[in-house]
């Protein structure tokens, strides 16, 4: 077992390539660009593929294209670059062919700038392109979760036969830190069922997204729907923290989950009893675990870098609304700034009057886990 | 839709009466199927050369076909070979991801004018700067056919379409767009033709012009592109035969016949 220095960047490539990724195709953005070139060496001293697109459509397009050979194939994007992946997003999850993304998302919207985001949650855990489906999506708050979520994120694409999103933020692919890499893995030279391959003594395959009658097309909607149920069912991941005996419960995602985490080391030690519980797969939102928790605290704070898109997952799941801290553009919430932002304060600061300035929070029937604004 | 000939039955008699060499079969490539083409159009056609091509290198186990978004969107179901279904204009970029992991079959894309002169330009010049190891069969029938003849880039300076109405007046709405002259100026171009399928003499040529194109392919040469001049009656509210004229008199004379390009 050996632990090593690794940039976020390289090291989700270098994990995508000990999957055994068999192609690459992409186009440079920051701040994901050192997996395209990281990649840019690595995959052809393997004797893989790997091609610089012309642009994001392109690249998603030459992924469709490869993973129609049933190949593991994969790209890389930040914000700006996957909106541009969209239509190619759509018609790889109506064909049903594996595909793994990695969005490093910036600020937005529109051009924005290249600072950290959470900004792109409702586009990547809603549906990612036009029609009615959700990628897996899975969110890493450390280099070495998103090396073991990359290594996964292969299997579970050609499992599902479906497109798995690794979604992060611009801190996690430009941090070091110590990461300890799986092993190269050789795969047998895999040859799915429905690939293209050419027609040898066998009927063609098409690998298609048109269906023209409503019926048919229905019928595809049903079995992409039947296929979500799954998915749902078995591939919720989150980790909770301190919440045995939690009043405040702290909901954070990717990088802020790891602040929220330090927020809740510090609130601790004033006294305050917080835990933190850290969705990782964001599709499937880990419904169950967060509604069973809520039930044991007084008060919910959603702390995310946007304006609140998981915040309505969160007030959807708890049943009312919930604090929320949230910072835009490429700011980053502090662990001070979450512990202040905790609604119930600690004793030390309770006021002459014993209210402890915030509203009061009730155990009532109807729950509600922040005062309505 | 092409036609279905009995397939002749080969040696079948030993008794001194000759036997039958087959001169004109259903080809392999294509399905016996009917298609959705509007009388008078000549995709069927195309697809027929097409498979006849494929059939005759010997290569349709090892072909991969990318269809369009078109009224050639439903070709996988006509072509008898393992195949798939591109977004609006990304068939040559799914072309390059097929071929890049499946460097020993052989890809190719068709598309239409719509398809790949306009939505698609990106991805076809860059696939042809790259010298993709492609073929493409390019299908103008300077308009959208699919979505009801609206003008497309190819349209002739003053045709009337259904989104040009008063014609097309290249001082607004732009002059033709001539792709394998494009192309042919690329490196990584190996061949770029234009041919037609109005008549019989040009239909031959045709054939011949997507041998040499799929053959320059199997030769690893570079990307080859052969620009076919179709017909599309509906849209332009013809005959069929009145449709091959037009071509012949509107189309060839803005759309010259010819190689631009030939290496091998
Ligand atoms: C992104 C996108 N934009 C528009 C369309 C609608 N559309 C379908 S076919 C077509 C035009 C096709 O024309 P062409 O490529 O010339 O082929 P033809 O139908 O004439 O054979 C258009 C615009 C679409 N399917 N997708």
């Amino acid at each position: 077992m050996t632990i090593k220095l690794w940039k976020g960047n390289e090291a989700i490539a270098e994990a995508a390539v000990r999957a055994g990724a068999d192609a690459y195709f992409g186009y440079p953005i920051t701040p994901q660009t050192e997996l395209l070139e990281y990649l840019s060496s690595r995959m052809p001293a393997l004797g893989r593929v790997f091609l610089q697109a012309e642009s994001e459509i392109g690249a998603i397009h030459m992924v469709y294209g490869a993973a129609s050979a049933g190949k593991r194939a994969f790209t890389t994007s930040s914000s700006p670059g996957i909106s541009l992946m969209q239509e190619g997003l759509s018609y790889i999850a109506a064909s049903e062919v594996p595909c793994v993304l990695v969005d490093i998302m910036r600020g937005g919207p529109g051009l924005g700038n290249i600072q950290p985001s959470q900004a792109d949650y409702f586009q990547m855990t809603r549906s990612a392109g036009h029609g009615d489906y959700h990628p897996l999506v899975l969110a890493p708050a450390t280099v070495q979760e998103a090396v073991d979520l990359m290594s996964i994120s292969f299997d579970l694409a050609f499992l599902y036969r479906h497109l798995v999103v690794l979604l992060a933020d611009g801190i996690l692919g430009q941090m070091m830190e110590p990461v300890e890499m799986p092993p190269l893995r050789t795969l047998e030279d895999q040859m799915p069922g429905w690939a293209l391959t050419g027609a040898v003594g066998r009927p063609p395959r098409n690998i298609t997204s048109l269906y023209l009658g409503a019926e048919q097309l229905e019928g595809l909607n049903l079995r992409l729907q039947a296929k979500l149920a799954q998915i749902a069912a078995y591939e919720q991941r989150w980790e909770s923290y301190r919440t045995d005996d939690a009043e405040q419960l702290i909901v954070a995602f990717g990088t802020v989950g790891r602040i929220a985490r330090s927020a809740v080391d510090q609130a601790r030690e004033q006294g305050q009893r917080v835990g933190l519980f850290r969705p990782i797969s964001l599709w499937p939102f880990p419904a169950q675990p967060l509604a069973q928790l809520s039930r044991h605290v007084d008060s919910i704070l959603v702390v995310e870098m946007n304006a609140g898109q998981m915040r309505e997952d969160v007030e959807r799941i708890v049943g009312g609304p919930v604090h929320f801290l949230g910072r835009m553009g490429g700011m980053i919430p502090t662990p001070e700034e979450i512990v202040e932002a905790l609604p119930m304060k600690p004793k030390a600061q309770v006021h002459r009057n014993g209210s402890n300035g915030a509203a009061p929070v009730k155990r009532i029937k109807e729950r509600s886990y922040a005062p309505s604004a | 839709m092409p036609p279905v000939l009995e397939r002749p039955i080969e040696n079948q008699t030993n008794n001194g009466s000759p036997v039958l060499e087959p001169v004109y079969c259903f080809p392999d490539s294509l399905r016996d199927v009917h298609t959705h083409y509007c009388p008078g159009c000549t995709h069927g056609t195309i697809h027929r050369l097409v498979a006849e091509v494929i059939d005759e290198l010997g290569i349709r186990e090892r072909t991969l076909m990318v269809a369009p978004v078109g009224c050639a969107v439903f070709a996988y179901e006509y072509f008898n070979l393992d195949s798939c279904e591109a977004a609006h204009g990304r068939a040559p970029a799914m072309a390059t991801g097929l071929k890049r992991v499946l460097p020993d079959q052989i890809v190719f894309t068709y598309q239409g004018d719509g398809d790949l002169a306009s939505i698609g330009t990106n991805e076809i010049i860059h696939a042809a700067a790259r010298g993709e190891k492609i073929t493409v069969i390019f299908v103008n029938n300077a308009v959208y056919g699919m979505t009801g003849g609206q003008m497309a880039p190819t349209s002739l300076p003053g045709q009337v379409t259904s989104s040009s109405p008063a014609g097309r007046n290249p001082a607004i709405q732009g002059h033709p767009i001539h792709i394998p002259e494009m192309l042919a100026g690329m490196p990584g171009v190996a061949y770029a033709v234009r041919r037609s399928v109005h008549s019989v003499a040009e239909i031959r040529k045709t054939k011949k012009a997507i041998r040499q194109a799929f053959q320059t392919q199997l030769d690893g040469l570079g990307l080859s592109i052969v620009e076919i001049l179709s017909s599309c009656p509906t849209n332009w509210r013809m005959d069929p035969a009145g449709a091959l004229d037009f071509i012949r008199d509107q189309m060839v004379p803005v759309f010259p016949l010819g190689d631009f390009k030939v290496i091998g």
